[in-house]
């Protein structure tokens, strides 16, 4: 081709209508979606979770017991006697791409509900358009609060309930001395801010807090100033591949977990196996489930998932199970709703109005009975506390007695409360989709 | 905060740049005799990392038989990937970059496939999971593992280059190309046998890397940058990256030290791109490379 001024328009021209295209397609939000669901035809989830990049260690392993547990359901008769299918993307750890492709789930694919994502990074990035179509998203992980968008079904443990009972359990195991290490990004924060309330109450005092970069591998500097600081136990929120170096340098650099063990919000089976079992054993981490809690459902959750061939890493983990009970929180949800509006009418936010109190009995969910809220829609559960042991398995050392409510402004009290309509202010007011 | 805590901070800078460096040595080499911008080295230090946890999952060989092994075994590939692609793009830097950034991504999603995505363990002896006192300061014995074998392949790399048959005739190759073809040095043969050099180091530095962090397949992208960041301020030669990690890893400890870990990181990408602005050639740059 010449290379002249002509073909130069004309190739750019092509060029840009090609880039242009996937958003050419895309309906206003007044057309957004119709009623597609037809009986006989199955109903489309989408399962937005990295299998490549940075995020893929823990995301393909969400996405892998998600298909689990929806070929268990389709095998037990479906959802409202009708299989789910699910439509798999690769978001490749891109926030970019997790936008791109939700939207592409829910205009393109039709999908009636959305499971996805495991850093608050990525659930930021996709829900200006999960709130814009009124559509839902379940988030399977732990969750740091402070956004009522009425759009978000989450199983995860919620800040307050992930750190009110560790922080007490470990000032009073070891002393009333902590440090505090995290990632470097809003979900550590957040949790680190309930964790220092948490902190007071129990009459702790913090040395010191430091942010590492997502991803980073050099602990060196902090574990000096941790040496400085003398703690008598460190809390930590540092996540993924970065987690794994911290424990494993902390052990290096001559650190005893029996005289300052590291008490995690992260910190699981499947980052102990990473590490090697001795790099994690005296350690805790507060997580409403581990492996190896014995209950019978539980022990068939594990014998069964990891004879199937979803089970190819060969372990389960808390993360895991909070997706394998999204998805039964989904079949209650979308169930009552056909009940109330018959099946072909059921929408997104149908689905979401019909969640509030949906139970997930502990003949199902592994970790025991759950439930959501009938306002925030976040997630009732027991936390409970594991001490990980010389095999990397995690021995419960304390469990909640009794269930402890979702909050996601417990330490904004002026914000207000989060309904299901909206963020109720104290003045009355109230605001929809805020995060 | 004293001078011991602060002798502390300069004794783990020291550690830190032997990580730095050790991470930018093949590059170094590879980057400073045949301009090869390798956007590979990466995924050669994950390899690295790979093969020595399957020589220890496999054949249970103790892990410092591990660290010349995995050197032979990236060297391999790196000796492959040079005559199966890289020997085709010399003299067209951009080239090679676009080529490596395939053979990176390649690489990554090749051992994905086999090895899953989920992290390896690699084991090290009881006796490197100690710290070790150096008067009030305190280190870890396994940093200080890293640290001698930093120096050692600094060491063997400089009487390579300066006191060895094979030195002069890279150096020739460096420095005038044509000028060492006519004096009958195989330019091709050079190059070839030092980006087999280069990828065998990022083997070793990729099985200490596993013990420090995580074997996993996208374990390479979190070294890359902080590889060529030390050939940038280096200037492509051996002498520039040690003096370049040597500066910035003490640079990165003490501030960490004053401040925290992420200001440090930041004040050090700002001092870099001004020296950058002021001396573009980096530290030290060779006089007469032919790029």
């Amino acid at each position: 081709m010449q290379f002249t001024r002509r073909n130069l328009l004309k190739t750019t021209a092509a060029a840009s209508a090609a880039l242009a295209a996937p958003h050419l397609w895309l309906p206003t939000a007044s057309e957004a979606w119709g009623a597609t669901l037809k009986k006989g035809e199955p109903i489309k989830v989408g399962l937005l979770f990295s299998l490549t990049g940075s995020l893929a260690v823990p995301e393909e392993d969400s996405t892998l017991v998600m298909q689990y547990a929806i070929e268990e359901i389709n095998k037990a008769g479906g959802v409202a006697g009708v299989p789910i299918e699910p439509v798999i993307v690769d978001a490749k750890s891109d926030f970019a791409v997790y936008s791109e492709k939700a939207k592409e789930l829910i205009l393109r694919e039709k999908v009636i509900a959305l499971f996805g994502c495991y850093t608050s990074a990525s659930r930021k990035a996709i829900l200006p358009t999960v709130m814009q179509r009124d559509h839902l998203l379940y988030y399977p992980t732990c969750y740091e609060g402070a956004e009522c968008t009425q759009n978000t079904i989450c199983t995860g443990p919620l800040a307050n309930q992930h750190s009110q009972d560790l922080i007490p359990f470990m000032v009073q195991q070891f002393g009333k001395r902590v440090f505090f290490v995290g990632s470097n990004y809003v979900w550590p924060k957040e949790s680190n801010k309930n964790a220092k309330v948490w902190l007071q109450k129990a009459g702790g005092e913090l040395l010191g807090e430091e942010y590492i970069p997502l991803g980073s591998s050099e602990f060196g500097p902090v574990l000096n100033k941790i040496r400085e600081a003398k703690p008598d136990f460190i809390f930590s929120t540092v996540v993924g591949a970065s987690d794994i170096a911290f424990h494993k340098q902390f052990k290096q650099e001559g650190f005893k977990a029996d005289k300052m063990p590291i008490a995690s919000l992260t910190t699981g089976e499947i980052e102990t196996r990473a590490m090697g079992a001795e790099f994690g054993a005296g350690h805790f981490l507060s997580a409403p489930y581990f492996q190896s809690l014995d209950n019978p459902t539980n022990n068939k959750f594990v014998e069964s998932f990891l004879k199937s061939k979803y089970g190819k890493n060969g372990t389960t983990h808390y993360n895991m199970e909070e997706t394998y009970t999204s998805a039964y929180v989904f079949k209650a949800g979308f169930e009552k709703a056909a009940a109330a509006v018959g099946f072909e009418n059921v929408t997104p936010r149908a689905i979401r109005d019909h969640s509030g109190g949906v139970r997930v009995e502990d003949n199902v969910s592994p970790e025991g009975l759950i439930w959501i809220d009938e306002n925030n829609f976040n997630c009732w559960l027991k936390p409970k506390i594991g001490q990980c042991q010389a095999d990397g398995t995690f021995k419960i050392v304390k469990a909640a007695d009794s269930h402890v409510a979702p909050d996601p402004y417990s330490i904004y009290p002026d914000a207000g409360v989060c309904t299901k309509d909206g963020l109720k202010s104290p003045d009355g007011k109230i605001r929809k989709s805020v995060i | 905060m004293d001078l011991g805590s602060l002798l502390n901070a300069l004794i783990l800078g020291v550690s830190i740049a032997s990580i730095w460096l050790i991470a930018a040595l093949g590059l170094t080499i590879i980057y400073g005799t045949a301009g090869v911008i390798n956007m590979a080295h990466g995924e050669f230090i994950m390899l690295g990392a790979y093969s020595s946890y399957m020589l220890q999952f496999y054949l249970g060989l103790p892990y410092l038989l591990c660290l010349p092994a995995s050197f032979v075994i990236v060297a391999l590939v790196g000796l492959a990937l040079e005559r199966g692609l890289i020997r085709y793009l010399y003299n067209r830097p951009l080239d090679t970059l676009l080529a490596t950034y395939g053979v990176s991504l390649v690489l990554m999603q090749g051992v994905r496939l086999i090895f899953g995505s989920d992290p390896k363990y690699l084991a090290v002896p009881e006796m490197f999971q100690s710290n070790v006192m150096l008067g009030s300061a305190s280190i870890s014995a396994f940093r200080i593992v890293v640290l001698a074998i930093t120096a050692f392949l600094v060491f063997a790399l400089w009487l390579l280059f300066y006191k060895t048959r094979f030195g002069v005739q890279v150096r020739a190759v460096m420095q005038n190309k044509e000028m060492a073809a006519s004096f009958g040095i195989n330019s091709g043969r050079i190059y070839m046998m030092t980006f087999a050099l280069g990828a065998g180091l990022a083997g070793v530095a990729g099985a200490l890397f596993g013990v420090l962090a995580i074997v996993l397949p996208t374990m390479g992208a979190s070294y890359v940058v902080q590889a060529f960041l030390m050939v940038v301020v280096g200037g492509g030669s051996l002498a520039g990256s040690v003096v370049a990690s040597g500066v910035t890893g003490e640079m990165q400890s003490v501030f960490a030290f004053f401040t925290n870990d992420t200001f440090a990181r930041f004040i050090i990408f700002v001092l870099i791109v001004v020296f950058l602005r002021f001396r573009p050639q980096g530290l030290f740059a060779q006089a007469g490379a032919r790029r």
